[in-house]
């Protein structure tokens, strides 16, 4: 169910980045796409009742593995986040750029490159 | 096997240190990129030949992240080296003349070429998606570079379809891992073996296949891509059309389907139909185009699909067919990149029709584009010929003489196209023509005139390396690929 949500949320993005003209709607649509993605990573890792993966001399394993979440997805979310705010930046940079140029953030006028 | 992490590390510690210290000294930044791309270049030689895991941190596979090097990534690491050589060669006197900031410039080319190497090597999906999205964002920043509106503009473009398919891929990469609980491409491998396909695998198989037929820009994933390279400057360029989009988009193409997912006959047909349409529309689109990079920009669609027809084939001699066209295709296509950079560096213009009689003011970038002209059009002895004749050569043996026959026709189409270029830039004069500014006209320094010549020697001697067929060079790489998952498998996990 909230993977199917998650899912929703992914369509949604992709729908904002490739159909809408503004390119402010557009870069929302991507981050909301990557914002969906990453959620559905970390859920991958997430346990109801979970406890935090940090091992300390005293953690009794048996009970570490059966309650603790899985530490893999965490680390790969928070790099996918770097990555995409990284990628953020840059789309709003341009963006800015774009708009010194043509005084506006609609696509449909920017055509120089054609064919 | 240490020594394949300094293909990585190396270009990534100086694309941060050469801003860093480069700021006092005019002649430094210049110095130490070549320093570092001609390193890069030695690493990558010596890789021939050998092959090896290396497990990052000492953790080894399946749990921690392996490098993996055999004949097919030192195949690539050569040609990205080479290549990346030569562009920084040439971007010497060439950004001295045309841009700014070269210290940003040198900072994000030596980040790309990081992320390329990576993904050539790695053998990790995770890492896999970071190192794709480094090369990417240095590209996105690249394409840029020039700040006018219609270089923004393509760079935005390119940014949003490059972007949405990183997401693609980073979905598929997270339903991998919710799925089968590993992210080692040979454990996933393995495991699939072990268990066969189910719905999300599927599922994240065609993610996968979708982000980097967008990255390889095959139609009808090619939007970007006649936008992008054009706007870049030459060097960069030539370094997009001429590596980027094989090591992140048609190199993983090839390692995912043959050595992680297995190949069907259902995805060779379509490979070999992708194959087909990207060189029938890529070479009739660059037909109709008078801007000279644009031009170049949809043959490198075209003979993608040289590329991705002979890897479709699936037999020994179409595999052989289109890496060594891969191969070809990097010198060429670069060579010609370079070549319209050092005629925009004299002339100030890619317009076709306001050139003409080039030839006489600047043989050696003349003499270099006909020799690129001719090799890319498949005309004996140039290397073109030889890697178009094994492809062709395969379709026939494979009984699938209909794809030869469009092979011929595209490879006739080419060479219209290219004669155009010589027609109106070198050897005879476009509508424009302006006699006044031709007479100032002289050759171009001999620092961007050395990748030149460098690269024409080798389109001419490149047919040599098919010398032995099979037996020779392209025997070990080939057989990573017919080994299938099973000796992938077996190389990094023992299993």
């Amino acid at each position: 169910m909230i993977y199917a949500m998650c899912f929703i949320l992914f369509l949604i993005g992709l729908y904002g980045a490739t159909c809408k003209k503004n390119i402010v709607k557009i870069i929302l649509g991507l981050v909301v796409m990557e914002y969906a993605v990453n959620l559905f990573l970390v859920l991958q890792g997430w346990r109801k009742n979970g406890q935090a993966p940090i091992l300390d001399g005293r953690t009794n394993l048996e009970e570490f593995a059966a309650r603790a979440v899985d530490p893999v997805p965490q680390a790969l979310v928070l790099t996918s986040i770097v990555i995409g705010l990284g990628i953020l930046s840059l789309m709003v940079a341009i963006a800015i750029r774009l708009y010194e140029r043509y005084g506006t953030f609609d696509v449909t006028e920017m055509k120089r490159l054609k064919g | 096997m240490n020594d394949i992490i300094y293909l990585v590390a190396l270009p990534l510690a100086m694309a941060f240190f050469i801003p860093m210290i480069g700021r006092k000294v005019r002649w430094l930044p210049d110095v130490l990129a070549n320093a570092t791309t001609l390193v890069l270049l030695i690493l990558a030689g010596q890789t021939v030949g050998r092959e090896g895991v290396y497990a990052l941190g000492g953790w080894a596979a399946p749990l921690g992240i392996v490098l993996v090097l055999d004949s097919l990534s030192s195949l690539l690491l050569l040609i990205i080296n080479l290549v990346s050589f030569m562009a920084t060669l040439f971007s010497v006197d060439y950004l001295e003349k045309l841009y700014t900031s070269k210290l940003r410039y040198y900072s994000l080319f030596l980040l790309m070429v990081a992320g390329m190497n990576g993904t050539v090597l790695t053998g990790d999906f995770f890492n896999l998606f970071v190192f794709l999205e480094i090369a990417s964002i240095a590209s996105y920043a690249l394409v840029g570079f020039g700040c006018e509106a219609d270089e923004l503009e393509a760079s935005f473009k390119y940014l949003v379809i490059g972007s949405i398919a990183s997401t693609f891929v980073l979905l598929a990469v997270a339903l991998l891992y919710g799925r089968l609980a590993t992210l080692n491409m040979a454990h996933v491998a393995w495991l699939l073996q072990q268990n066969g396909f189910d719905r999300v695998t599927t599922f994240a198989f065609v993610l996968l296949l979708v982000g980097f037929l967008v990255k390889g820009a095959l139609i009808p994933f090619h939007a970007w891509l006649p936008d992008a390279h054009p706007s870049a400057p030459a060097p960069i360029s030539a370094m997009l059309s001429g590596v980027l989009i094989k090591a992140i988009g048609i190199y993983v193409l090839i390692r995912l389907t043959y050595n992680v997912f297995g190949i069907t006959p259902m995805l060779s047909a379509l490979f070999t139909s992708i194959g087909v349409i990207s060189m029938m529309i890529g070479v009739l689109l660059a037909l109709g185009q008078w801007d000279f990079k644009r031009l170049l920009a949809y043959h490198s669609i075209s003979q993608m699909g040289y590329v991705v027809l002979g890897i479709g084939l699936g037999t020994p001699l179409g595999l052989l067919g289109g890496l060594f066209h891969l191969l070809n295709h990097s010198l060429f296509k670069s060579l010609l990149f370079l070549d319209s950079g050092s005629v925009e560096y004299e002339t100030g213009t890619r317009e076709l029709e306001k050139m003409g009689n080039l030839s006489q003011k600047m043989p050696v970038t003349a003499g270099s584009t006909l020799v690129a002209s001719l090799s890319i059009s498949g005309i004996p002895p140039f290397n073109g010929f030889w890697s178009k004749l094994v492809i062709i050569l395969a379709a026939v043996q494979a009984g699938r003489a209909g794809l030869a026959v469009w092979a011929v026709i595209g490879s006739i189409l080419t060479l219209a196209s290219f004669s155009k270029i010589q027609r109106y830039a070198f050897f005879g004069q476009g509508k424009d023509f302006e006699p006044g500014k031709w007479a100032l006209y002289q050759e171009v320094p001999l620092l961007m005139r050395i990748p030149l010549l460098v690269l024409s020697t080798l389109c001419l001697a490149g047919g040599l390396i098919l010398w032995g067929g099979l037996n020779g060079f392209w025997g070990p790489v080939v057989e990573v690929l017919l080994g299938g998952p099973a000796d992938y498998i077996g190389s990094i996990l023992g299993r």
